[in-house]
């Protein structure tokens, strides 16, 4: 790059600098965005069920039912409610004010006595699948113990002759923050890194000035380069005060290294603002540019990145499509960095998708915006 | 009067439709998301990977391990021979579990001492890790029962019949197309009218407008309709899809599930026109949209239990539309339910309607720059 070329860019970053300044709805997206929205979603966003209102029917109550049913008046899963008959809970579940009913018929003591095997009817809202999933996970649990203890009690061997133990590696205690945290840092980034670029090229060729700006000795690249540089460094402000959310405010361990996260997320930056910039450019009017980044930037991010779904458990046909989302590698980077720590065999790949996705955006971008005047 | 109206809708129904790209985004990607989404949202497991270490050897830790290796939610991909290779099979994400088997797990069992068993699990993905230790317990109940049964041991006083009521398989698609309608429908809505005053304001033909003999009502109306005729067609769209595509039961009528549309369309059409003319820059607008549209999907219980919520945001929630359309879309589909059981849901929607429109049309004339 020779001085002349040097000095064009320093009258366009200056000019993007001052455009920054003036309107304050940029330096909103960069950093209010990001706050508000971590701060609302690291708090409320949550897959562990607690309290879970659960329907109590004991048909005849006696102190062997009551050994059963106190294990759930102290469990922090669940919050019980007693109701008399089978018929008034169901209709309690369908008025959705319970999410399960445990019905303990009649002849339950007799029969666990005389035979075992004795029945407990458990009905589980169906509707929202993983909540009734983890719901029944709890219940096996209280069962499971409630087995144990009494065996014990009687002298007798456990029914369950197997000691499990379930080790949960980087996350001990299962929280699901620990793990939605750094998937939401990547989703909201994805928005952050598209939104500041998204409207910057389209708006100067609705106002006309981007002519004014090819009749200069100005060229295409030097424009990008212009657009670029200030708004990744906004980007990167934002990601660093997410980060700062993340640690200090929701205590999600940070067991990577700070050098490895920062060299990540300025991958993932250029390869978001490169979307950005590359909607724009291709849209050429700010209204069809903010319909498209409304479009393929949330939603594929929210849905195909493996933040909460399990890009595991996806199709194959749609696991491949996953790749395409620049988010995905991200997620995949900061779930490692901070619940496990620099695992190169996670990051590198990772990594050097990201680079092959900023390539791409900023490259296309470049392709695209280089056509003239029609 | 009316043909004002109306000539005015035509020309909102042509500025949207007329740009080819801005047709092509409101058609083809929301029908692609849908088919897409509603494969890759599940919380289903399937084929996870999962390593075994058995250290035992016996014919009876063989039965253990066959039927780990041999459920359709586990896909062995390692058979390991000492414990070397668990962490970096973990670190590296190649397996999300390993079952490791004690070696005096036979002589436990037949000693009838607890017999020693592991599972260690990858708890990046805290959720998969519960499903994981779920069905891990699973197995190794049945295993324990059916050891019980064979060695004549007595039977456990109390086994649990569960049962699910509405999904009885426990399908999470069922549970997540029906929310994508809620989604998309949005999406879409917000599309069309999200940008429109403010695009105006930016040109300057919005003052032109307010210089019509036309009324606020009118280019309320005007400006409304689109997205609520748009909004619509795609809901239908989407929603035959779920139907006939998904093959979600649709067990509720189609009245409650399009006063529950129509109400949902009309909120969301208010608080994107109200985004829209707070704007003065298009810039603002998308702004504006993306702070509404992303807190109003993440809060909804769309992907995460609102009731898991802590209380502020759970209040937080009150003002979202699409928390009530979530309840209504999932409650017909899926129970059945009917409008008289869905009232406490359509009315707070109706409200958030009506005075987001009202702001909205007296937003017009109160911002002119």
């Amino acid at each position: 790059m020779n001085t002349a070329s040097f000095r064009r860019l320093r009258g366009l970053l200056r000019k993007e600098f001052l455009q920054i300044l003036r309107d304050p709805s940029s330096l909103a997206i960069a950093f209010v965005l990001p706050a508000v929205l971590l701060l609302i979603f690291g708090d409320g966003v949550s897959l562990d069920a607690r309290n879970v209102p659960l329907a109590l029917v004991v048909e005849r109550p006696d102190t062997f039912t009551a050994s059963f049913t106190s294990q759930f008046e102290l469990s922090p899963f669940f919050r019980p409610r007693r109701f008399f008959s089978i018929q008034a809970a169901e209709r309690a579940m369908a008025a959705r004010e319970v999410e399960g009913i445990i019905w303990i018929p009649s002849n339950f003591t007799r029969r666990a006595v005389s035979g075992g095997n004795s029945p407990i009817g458990v009905i589980v809202n169906g509707a929202d699948a993983n909540n009734a999933r983890i719901v029944e996970g709890y219940l096996q649990q209280v069962w499971a113990n409630w087995l144990v203890a009494q065996a014990r009690a009687a002298g007798r061997p456990s029914p369950l002759p197997l000691a499990a133990e379930p080790q949960v590696r980087f996350n001990p205690a299962v929280s699901s923050r620990n793990y939605l945290v750094p998937g939401l840092i990547a989703v909201i980034m994805t928005l952050t890194g598209a939104l500041l670029t998204a409207l910057v090229i389209a708006r100067e060729w609705e106002r006309g000035t981007m002519e004014a700006l090819m009749v200069t000795r100005v060229t295409m690249r030097e424009i990008l380069v212009a657009k670029l540089i200030p708004y990744f460094l906004l980007g990167m402000g934002g990601m660093a005060a997410s980060v700062a959310i993340a640690v200090f405010l929701f205590d999600v361990p940070l067991r990577g290294s700070l050098e490895v996260l920062t060299g990540a997320s300025a991958l993932f930056m250029l390869a978001a603002l490169g979307m950005g910039l590359l909607i724009s450019s291709f849209a050429r009017n700010q209204f069809v540019a903010g319909q498209i980044a409304i479009i393929t930037t949330f939603l594929p991010a929210f849905i195909l990145s493996g933040f909460v779904f399990d890009i595991n458990s996806m199709p194959r046909a749609v696991q491949i499509i996953t790749h395409i989302v620049a988010a995905r590698y991200f997620v995949a980077i900061l779930q490692s960095v901070f619940l496990a720590g620099n695992v190169w065999s996670v990051i590198l790949p990772n990594a050097a998708a990201l680079v092959a996705m900023a390539a791409i955006f900023l490259g296309a971008a470049r392709i695209v915006a280089r056509k003239r005047l029609d | 009067m009316w043909r004002q109206v109306l000539a005015l809708i035509v020309k909102e129904l042509l500025a949207v439709l007329r740009d080819k790209r801005s047709r092509m985004v409101l058609v083809g990607p929301p029908l692609i998301q849908l088919i897409v989404f509603g494969y890759a949202a599940t919380y289903d497991l399937n084929n996870v990977p999962i390593a075994i270490y058995n250290q035992d050897g016996s014919a009876i830790s063989r039965d253990l391990v066959t039927r780990f290796a041999g459920s359709p939610t586990f896909h062995l991909v390692a058979v390991l021979q000492s414990d070397l290779r668990i962490n970096e099979l973990i670190d590296s994400r190649q397996v999300q579990a390993v079952l490791v088997v004690d070696p005096r797990f036979t002589q436990s069992l037949l000693t009838q001492v607890p017999a020693p068993v592991q599972v260690i699990v990858d708890g990046r993905n805290s959720n998969t890790a519960l499903l994981i230790v779920g069905y891990a317990n699973t197995i190794l109940s049945e295993f324990a029962l059916a050891w019980d049964a064979a060695h004549g041991n007595p039977a456990p006083l109390a086994v649990l019949d569960v049962r699910a009521r509405y999904n009885p398989t426990l399908n999470s698609q069922w549970f997540i197309v029906p929310g994508i309608v809620a989604v998309l429908t949005q999406v879409v809505t917000l599309l069309v009218v999200g940008l429109s005053v403010a695009r105006e304001r930016e040109t300057g033909t919005f003052d032109q407008l307010l210089v019509t003999p036309l009324r606020q009502f009118d280019i309320l109306l005007g400006k409304g309709l689109p997205g609520l005729v748009i909004g619509g067609i795609e809901a239908s769209v989407i929603i035959a899809a779920a139907v006939w595509w998904f093959d979600v039961p649709l067990r509720g009528g189609l009245l409650p599930l399009y006063l529950g549309l129509f109400l949902f369309v009309v909120a969301v059409t208010g608080i994107g026109l109200m985004i829209s003319s707070l704007a003065v820059t298009q810039q603002q607008a998308l702004l504006g949209a993306f702070l509404f549209m992303v807190p109003s999907i993440i809060l909804s219980g769309f992907a995460t239990p609102i009731a898991n919520m802590p209380a502020w945001v759970q209040d937080l929630t009150l003002l979202n539309p699409m928390r009530y359309f979530l309840v209504i879309v999932r409650g017909v589909f899926l129970e059945g339910s009917s409008v008289s059981s869905l009232a406490s849901q359509y009315w707070p929607m109706a409200v958030i309607g009506v005075v987001t429109l009202a702001a909205a049309a007296w937003l017009f004339r109160r911002r002119v720059y």
